[in-house]
């Protein structure tokens, strides 16, 4: 059936750089903001924009992510002919491999965007934090008639050698594409988030799986080589919030972003919801000793303690005396009587015991504790 | 275990909670910030494994559909079985039934298609978290025609004036329904009856003209039947009046009684939302409060329950109330014993102050 444009969403990757909160699970499926899942945030501009059809490309420890995915349902993508597909590499007749780069993992499911037919296909990754009506941009790449358009945002000039920067004409178009330069010209970084006329996308996956020493990336190859060619090329200019959940440092910071109130990122935004699973607890209990400033507090949770500018997720008790400053706790987490958590991040079902003492204000970045490792941190002198 | 069947008679139900219950059923009242009243009975027979559920419904239903629609959220939505919403719509011109025997007897094709040889029969006015499989296993193993379920009241208020109170002998078995205030054991309107019975007597009533498939089918006929009471021992409520309905919910902010309602069996189930965490800003105090998903929090909060999406303005005082979803509370606004009905907008500077045993109540969508 023709489409005008799909999605195809990468989430394989491992994300390394978030050390234990990726040891079992898919970065995308990371929990965020309270209830959500990193990838949430785009599955819901998909939603948003109307894109139901998406095939989201899996590789590292899917099984939760693939859970929490299902048949797409929160995100109103359980249809009947299209909707939410999980790609995830499989054995074909010529062998079996995985997915070794973004354009290979694209290049393997050809036949998945074929059946589809479509004019156009979204090209997105699963690990950023934003809001976006991909139809603007869609629009964009049509007024200007591009093989490829790459939406970009303006960053802080010294952050600019961090990023894939694009070198554009005053209209726009990209005549150079700067992967973390030393020396950047610009300050347009590339926000992972592609669209291409699917028909000139395919030849160059095509050509591209036969250069033996190719990466197989969209950043490293296949746009570079279709800039060599000439082929149109422009920049979509997005001014929102939009952040890259890469670091256990970032990661902190957009959570904590969520408490602010001016944020173009809201959760309360009814005009471009987030979906994601809600669950059966019933709402949280605010005990007489409880103090709550600044904080998201999710279902399920019981509060007796003092919880400062923290984002809790659901069924979290903080018990009497405890106190919870600048974290994000994950769901099923206790912090028992008299602890203290600061600027940390703690893992689902953690059990914090009483008068422990973790402040993470004291390392270089905010600390991840799980059961294992809570000890090692603890920072309490002479009790228990 | 043998299959059970599920039967939610909201037939006899008036509207019992006033401007509550003006565009709804008492059922689909909102209850506890993010469930209807009916969650609690439809919950408990699920997670008790009955797996088809026929409510009877004959007004105001609109509310209680849109709750609960195809029942998926209730691990209803079924390619057999599941929920069945069966609003009047009766044709045959021969029918001579009256008050909750209509119901039976036009949907008498439910109870012959099911497998189940039980079925198990509540009201929306007891609630509790406590699973009936115990009482299910009971009423098997006694082998009885109906089983009833019972509470022990061991503090006797306004809401337990009007329920039926069960004699029994030392073997559990029901001697007799009386409104005697002075036995602690009380009908919860909830029983299991054996089907071929259930239909016996249903035909019973017709011939004979009566009006109410309880009273005058079991209660009228308990010489012939083998009755057996059945004790459900655990926390529970009876929700019969804007006073019960006030103080129950404004109950569960006793620690024990929300731990033992929400957690003690298995999570009462509902209809989900995808509203966000609840955002308490800089300057909020909430204190001994039920607060749901989607609320944002500036003002002061205690004792009350708040639904789902519900907003207070920084200097707003909210205490001893329930706010049902999506009311705006503005600035300097003090509400004190007061029910808010859904997107009741409270204006700058307004005082609402019912008193406990006559709460303020506001309607739907009004301004104030």
């Amino acid at each position: 059936m023709k489409k005008e444009v799909i999605g195809m969403l990468l989430a394989g990757g491992k994300g390394t750089r978030l050390g234990l909160l990726t040891d079992a699970i898919a970065k995308p499926a990371v929990h965020f903001g309270g209830k959500y899942r990193i990838i949430d945030f785009t599955l819901s501009n998909c939603s948003n924009s109307k894109i139901h059809t998406v095939g989201v490309l899996t590789q590292y420890s899917p099984l939760e992510l693939h859970k929490h995915m299902g048949i797409g349902k929160p995100w109103d993508m359980d249809r009947q002919t299209d909707g939410l597909s999980i790609l995830s590499p499989f054995q074909a007749s010529d062998g079996a491999s995985w997915y070794s780069g973004t354009a290979d993992a694209i290049t393997k499911n050809i036949h998945y965007i074929d059946q589809h037919d479509p004019e156009y296909v979204l090209v997105i990754s699963g690990d950023h934090i934003y809001h976006m009506d991909y139809r603007k941009m869609l629009e964009h790449h049509k007024e200007t008639g591009a093989s490829a358009t790459i939406s970009v945002m303006e960053v802080p000039w010294d952050e600019a050698s961090r990023f894939g920067i694009l070198n554009t004409k005053d209209d726009l178009e990209v005549y150079e594409f700067d992967e973390k330069p030393k020396n950047p010209k610009n300050n347009l970084a590339s926000m992972g988030i592609y669209i291409f006329t699917w028909s000139d996308l395919r030849q160059y996956l095509v050509d591209d799986e036969k250069v033996e020493d190719s990466d197989h990336d969209f950043g490293k190859d296949i746009i570079p080589s279709m800039l060599k060619d000439g082929l149109p090329m422009y920049a979509y200019r997005f001014d929102g919030y939009w952040k890259d959940v890469g670091t256990i440092k970032s990661y902190w910071e957009a959570n904590m972003d969520l408490l602010e109130e001016d944020l173009t990122l809201s959760l309360n935004n009814k005009e471009w919801r987030t979906y994601s699973h809600d669950s059966n607890y019933p709402p949280e209990y605010i005990g007489e000793t409880a103090l709550v400033k600044n904080s998201l507090i999710t279902s399920g949770s019981w509060i007796d303690g003092t919880v400062t500018q923290s984002v809790l997720f659901e069924k979290v008790d903080v018990f009497e005396g405890a106190e919870v400053v600048e974290s994000i706790i994950h769901p099923s987490v206790k912090i028992g009587k008299n602890s203290k958590i600061t600027k940390a991040i703690v893992m689902e079902n953690t059990t914090i015991p009483d008068n422990v003492v973790i402040d993470g204000s004291t390392y270089d970045e905010p600390v991840v504790i799980n059961q294992e490792n809570y000890a090692e941190f603890n920072q309490a002198k002479g009790v228990n | 275990m043998e299959p059970l069947l599920g039967l939610i008679n909201l037939d006899n139900e008036h509207d019992f909670l006033e401007e509550l219950t003006y565009f709804r059923c008492g059922a689909a009242t909102p209850f506890a910030g993010r469930y209807r009243m009916i969650d609690f009975t439809l919950s408990n027979m699920v997670n008790s494994g009955v797996e088809e559920v026929a409510i009877f419904t004959n007004h105001k239903y609109r509310a209680l559909m849109d709750h609960i629609k195809t029942g998926a959220e209730w691990e209803l939505a079924r390619r057999h079985g599941g929920v069945f919403i069966l609003p009047p719509d009766w044709n045959d011109p021969t029918d001579i039934s009256r008050g909750d025997l209509r119901h039976f007897h036009n949907n008498r094709d439910f109870f012959h298609r099911s497998k189940a040889d039980h079925v198990l029969i509540s009201g929306s006015q007891y609630l509790a978290n406590s699973p009936v499989s115990k009482a299910y296993e009971e009423h098997l193993a006694t082998g009885a025609d109906v089983t009833v379920l019972s509470t022990q009241v061991t503090e006797p208020d306004d809401e337990h004036s009007k329920l039926l109170r069960i004699e029994q002998d030392d073997d559990g078995v029901v001697k007799g329904f009386s409104s005697d205030p002075a036995n602690p054991t009380v009908f919860t309107n909830m029983y299991i009856i054996k089907k071929d019975v259930l239909l016996k007597m249903v035909d019973y009533c017709i011939a004979y003209h009566k009006d109410n498939f309880f009273l005058d089918g079991i209660r009228g006929k308990l010489p012939d039947l083998k009755i057996q009471n059945f004790d459900m021992n655990g926390p529970g409520m009876f929700v019969n009046s804007i006073q019960s309905y006030y103080k129950h919910n404004l109950g569960l902010l006793n620690p024990e009684m929300y731990k033992s309602v929400f957690f003690k069996n298995q999570l009462v189930k509902t209809k989900l939302s995808n509203e966000p965490p609840a955002k308490y800003i800089n300057g909020s105090a909430v204190t001994k409060s039920m607060v749901s998903n989607g609320c944002v929090i500036q003002g002061k909060v205690d004792n009350s329950v708040l639904f789902r999406g519900v907003k207070v303005a920084p200097s707003a005082t909210v205490k001893n109330s329930i706010i049902m979803q999506r009311c705006v509370i503005e600035d300097n606004v003090h509400l004190e014993n007061v029910i808010l009905d859904k997107d009741v907008h409270v204006s700058a500077g307004q005082q609402l102050i019912g008193s406990k045993g006559k709460p303020y109540v506001v309607a739907k969508r009004q301004r104030v």
